[in-house]
Parts: C-alpha cells; structure tokens; sequence
C-alpha cells in the first residue's frame, strides 16, 4: 500500500468510500507520524484512544453507507476551539488545564460530518502573534528549511501548528483561526492552503476569543479541493452566534475547476511597497499571468487605504482583545495567584498567566479605551476602517471579481529571529490584515519558492461571502504552480 | 503621543496586570513604539465618516425571553481553581 499520509483529503475520502482501506488504518498512519514528528512541535495534546475511537464509528457508518462528507478523515484542530472534554489552552499559562464542558460550533460540524480528531495544535497565545513563538507551549517549527541548512524557521503564526502540521503531512486538514493574517500567513509560509471565510461565515462560537469583529475560523488544507471540502463543513449559521449569517453554505468543492474566464482580477498597485523583494513582485506577476491564461483579466486597482490598514488594526484588535481578556480573573477558571486581596489576586494571577506579547496588547488595548483617549485612537481607528471597507467595496463595483496580492512581504525567517521590536512582526501581516478590517474573503494558495527554496504564497481577495470564486481562482493557482511538499528531515 | 512610567502604572493597574518596577521602563519603550507605529492614522482625513459598528450589514438577531438554559452549575464550576459548593471562593471582599 502506498503511504496513506501523501492522499490528499479528496483523494483519502474517494479511498474510504470504495473501501481501499479503513479510517482506522488511515489514523493509525496519521498518529505514528505525529510520533515521529514531536520535533516540530505541532501537537500539544494528542488524541490517540479519542481519533481510534471516532475512526471505528466512522468505519462502521461507512459500512452502513450512512458515511458524512468527512467520514473517517482525520484531523488536527486548533488548540483554540474548545473541545468537549479534551484540554482547551489557547497555548496560554492562564487558562491552564482548562476542559471544556462543551463543543466549539465549528468542530461539532466536523464531529458531525464524520471527521476523526487526532489532537489540539500548537498556537501563538491567545492568536497574537504572526510566528507561533509566544505559546506557552514553545514554538512550532516549520516543516521548511533553507537548501542545505539547517536553521530552524517558524512556520508563521497564529495557526502554526495548523500549518506545519498540514504540511509535514501529520493531519489531513485542520482548523484554523484569522484575526489579521494568522491563516494565510502560515498557510503561505509552509506551501499549504488557507481559507480565511468572509465574517459571519462561520461561527464564532466556542472559540476562545481574540478581537470579535475580526476573528473568523477557517481550514488549512494540503489543496485549494480539500480546502473547499473542509469549509463546507465548517460554515453554516448558528443561533448562538449573534453575528453568523443565516445564509446557505454552497458546495464549495463544485467551484473548483470552474472556469475563470472573464473575471476581472484587481492588482492593486498600493500593494507593491518599496523594497518588496524582486522574488515577490516576480511571483505576483506570475499569479496575474496564469489567471490571465485561463481566461481571466488583470486590471490595475486602487485601494487608497491600504497603509493605514494594520496601524488601525493595532488599535481595534488590542482594544477588543483587552476586554474579552478581561475575563481571565482566577476566578471561575485556569490559573490562579493567590493575593491578599481579591485585587491583587486579579493582578498577580493576570501578571503570572499572560506572556509578554498578550500583555503588551492588554495594555495598548486598554489605554486606546481609556477616559480622553477613546476618540483619539479607537473611534479614529474604527473611522478609518470604514474607509478601508469603502476601498474594496469602490473596487468591487467596477465589477472586479477578485483581488490579487502576494500573501506575505517575505518567505519563512528563523526561530528568534524577529520580535525585538514588536512592530517588526506586525509589518508580517501587511498583506492580509487588510482583508480582515474589511470583513472580506481571502485565500492564500501556495504559489512558488524563493531562490533559497522556501514557499511563496500568492493571496486571493473576494466578494461578500464569494469564497467560490476565491476557490475557482485557487485552482488555477495550485494548477499552473504545482504543489510543493517539504523534504522529510524530522 | 506617548506614555511616562507613571502613565503604565496606571494603565497596567486598569487591565488588572501587576508589573514590577523593573518592568516599566521596558514596557514604556514598547508601548510608546506601538503608539509611534499607529500615530500615521492621524493624517487620515475622518471628516464625515460614520465609525464601523458592523463589518457586515446585519440585524441585530433577536431571540424569545425565555429560559432556555440553566441546571449546569456543576459544569459551571468545573474548572474553578477554588470552590465550595456550588459557590466560587475569593478573598473576603466585605469586611
């Protein structure tokens, strides 16, 4: 038998329905692997005796026919989903041995479609960060390396874990949450998928928190197909999330391999910054020639907004992360620091369980909130993305179909290399925080190598709740680049 | 604009974070690079503009005032670090 961990996830589902083997052998293969790669750091709960058990189930609906569009595959998720009775850390001290007494929405659909959980993966605390150096779990490292070295490269951030894990072939797909870039950046950083949906797409609900108005979970899957098979399993409506949209979840896998032809694609021309390395400009003007021969028409765009978009995003997301951390009091659950009054239990308990970065953006946060100075930052901020949605709306009514970028200002950088100066990690996210003020969809397909052999990605930007075309122009991607899988050295 | 120690004192005692005195003058350095870092917003020209409420145009769902949840206190206290009962504990808070 060929080695089941290389089928991609359409292949792997076509293999359990004609019966070529079982979910059980196929999440025996996944979990050895998982063993065997503990160097990468990806996994910091493994699920072995839960994914054997929800593999024989699936195996046995799949015998009855009564098999869901996931039956039998398995996954990875998000140390930030909570999962019913199994360890939910968000990769912070504070929250501790936290266990959840209930199911994330996004994950119960996968449960519910058949999916096998192989364990929680690795992420930057509380999704801050764009390297997956700040979980209180140490860093993940990229499955990727320089030719002929040896220095070990972040896998970006937050969903590294996600990434690396997806890349190094450890899980067939995985969940994932976007807040400024944290599902394309690492997807673009380790040569997989990302699939950032439109907000209100998915639910929020069961996620651990960042910045509500811009959180939105979504999968990283080892193609644009198994990409769009995972989101439609992810997406839908749920009451018990005010802002999920009541609307149908299309099949997304159908828009793959669909023509392209006609569609107007927007290159905006604020995207191309000064000192872009010639590697990245060079990929991007591939990406709009291969759309091109398929059919598609580059046009040049502007987005006038563009520059101001992660300054105001360095307000929005601290301010909203500053109160839904608000919560983490060493009360009611996670880690608790004992004090002499409950003050200074709040104070002592907060101080011990964030790491620097979330402390960092605690603070911002609250001080951009706080008395004389909430219309200088905040309502600015909250201005200024009216006028960066605005940007892309102009765009899209001239009957643009799509936005082509590159995914990230550079390839993959080393372990501990950045974050001597905050503000350095945050230009990672240049790219794509953009999409995120906007509410908007955005993919990042993987799209060539840098001459140091690292994965280059090129970013797609859609229409409201048009992740179909996102996945029809994916496909055109990944068609002409190719797919690029790293060499083994773990 | 930018922020003196006194200022992150402050603002660590309003998140509720103790920082130690040897922490501030890195934190202000930090802080006040976040503050450089965003202070280009302020040659955006908002005249007019509405501040976002709603990245997506929806309406604010409503549901029946009805009870629809509750007898869970035990999963409720589950993860507590202290509790009695059904009752988390804390230090005394009223003399």
């Amino acid at each position: 038998m060929t080695d089941l961990t290389s089928l991609t996830l359409a292949e792997a589902r076509d293999g359990l329905a004609n019966k070529s083997f079982t979910s059980l052998e196929l999440t025996e293969v996944h979990l050895s692997a998982i063993e065997a790669a503990r160097a990468l750091n990806a996994f910091v709960l493994e699920t072995p005796d839960q994914a054997r058990a929800m593999a024989r189930e699936a195996d046995a609906k799949i015998g009855k026919g009564q098999g869901g569009p996931l039956a039998g595959i398995p996954l990875g998720i998000k140390d930030l989903f909570a999962t019913k009775d199994v360890r939910t850390t968000a990769c912070s001290r504070i929250l501790g041995n936290f266990v959840p007494t209930y199911e994330s929405t996004v994950t119960s659909q996968l449960w519910r479609d058949g999916a096998v959980m192989l364990g929680k993966l690795n992420n930057d605390e509380f999704a801050m960060g764009s390297s997956n150096e700040t979980s209180c779990f140490g860093p993940v490292v990229n499955p990727w390396r320089r030719d002929g070295a040896n220095t070990t490269l972040v896998p970006g951030g937050s969903s590294g874990g996600s990434a690396s894990a997806v890349a190094a072939l450890l899980c067939m797909g995985a969940t994932a949450t976007d807040t400024g870039g944290s599902i394309r950046q690492p997807a673009a950083f380790t040569a997989t998928v990302g699939m950032k949906p439109t907000y209100g797409r998915c639910s929020r609900w069961g996620i651990v928190a960042f910045a509500s108005s811009l959180d939105q979970a979504g999968p990283i899957g080892r193609t644009v197909r198994d990409t769009s098979i995972l989101m439609r399993s992810m997406a839908g409506h749920d009451p018990k999330d005010t802002t999920s949209v009541d609307r149908a979840v299309p099949d997304y896998e159908a828009a793959v391999g669909k023509s392209v032809k006609g569609m107007k694609i927007g290159i905006p021309k604020e995207y191309r910054l000064d000192g872009m390395p010639a590697e990245i400009e060079k990929l991007w003007s591939e990406g709009a020639a291969w759309l091109k021969a398929a059919g598609a028409e580059p046009v040049e765009v502007s987005l006038p907004h563009t520059k101001y978009a992660l300054p105001a995003y360095y307000i929005v997301a601290p301010a909203e992360a500053s109160s839904n951390l608000a919560r983490y009091d060493g009360v009611r659950y996670g880690l608790r620091v004992p004090g002499r009054s409950i003050g200074e239990l709040y104070e002592n308990t907060r101080a011990e369980g964030f790491g620097a970065e979330v402390r960092r953006r605690v603070m911002i946060g609250t001080y951009v909130l706080s008395a004389g100075y909430y219309d200088a930052y905040y309502l600015r901020a909250q201005k200024v993305r009216t006028l960066i949605k605005k940007d892309f709306e102009d765009c899209f009514a001239k009957g643009v179909n799509a936005i082509l970028t590159p995914a990230t200002p550079s390839a993959a950088f080393g372990i501990g290399e950045k974050g001597a100066d905050p503000v350095e990690m945050y230009l990672n996210d240049i790219f794509t925080v953009t999409v995120n003020m906007a509410g908007l969809p955005g993919i990042a397909v993987p799209a060539g190598k840098d001459s140091q052999g690292l994965p280059l990605g090129l970013q797609l930007i859609g229409r409201p709740f048009d992740e179909e075309t996102l996945f029809s122009l994916g496909e055109v991607i990944e068609q002409a680049a190719g797919r690029f899988t790293p060499a083994r050295w773990w | 604009m930018s922020v003196d120690a006194a200022t992150v004192r402050r603002i660590a005692h309003l998140a509720r974070i103790a920082v130690k005195e040897s922490e501030v003058s890195h934190l202000q350095g930090e802080l006040n690079a976040m503050l450089a870092f965003v202070e280009q917003l302020s040659e955006v020209n908002v005249e007019g503009v509405e501040p976002m409420t709603s990245v997506m145009p929806m309406e604010m769902k409503k549901r029946p005032d009805v009870v629809n949840d509750g007898e869970i206190a035990d999963d409720i206290v589950r993860n507590a670090p202290e509790t009695q009962g059904h009752f988390f504990l804390v230090p005394k808070v009223v003399e």
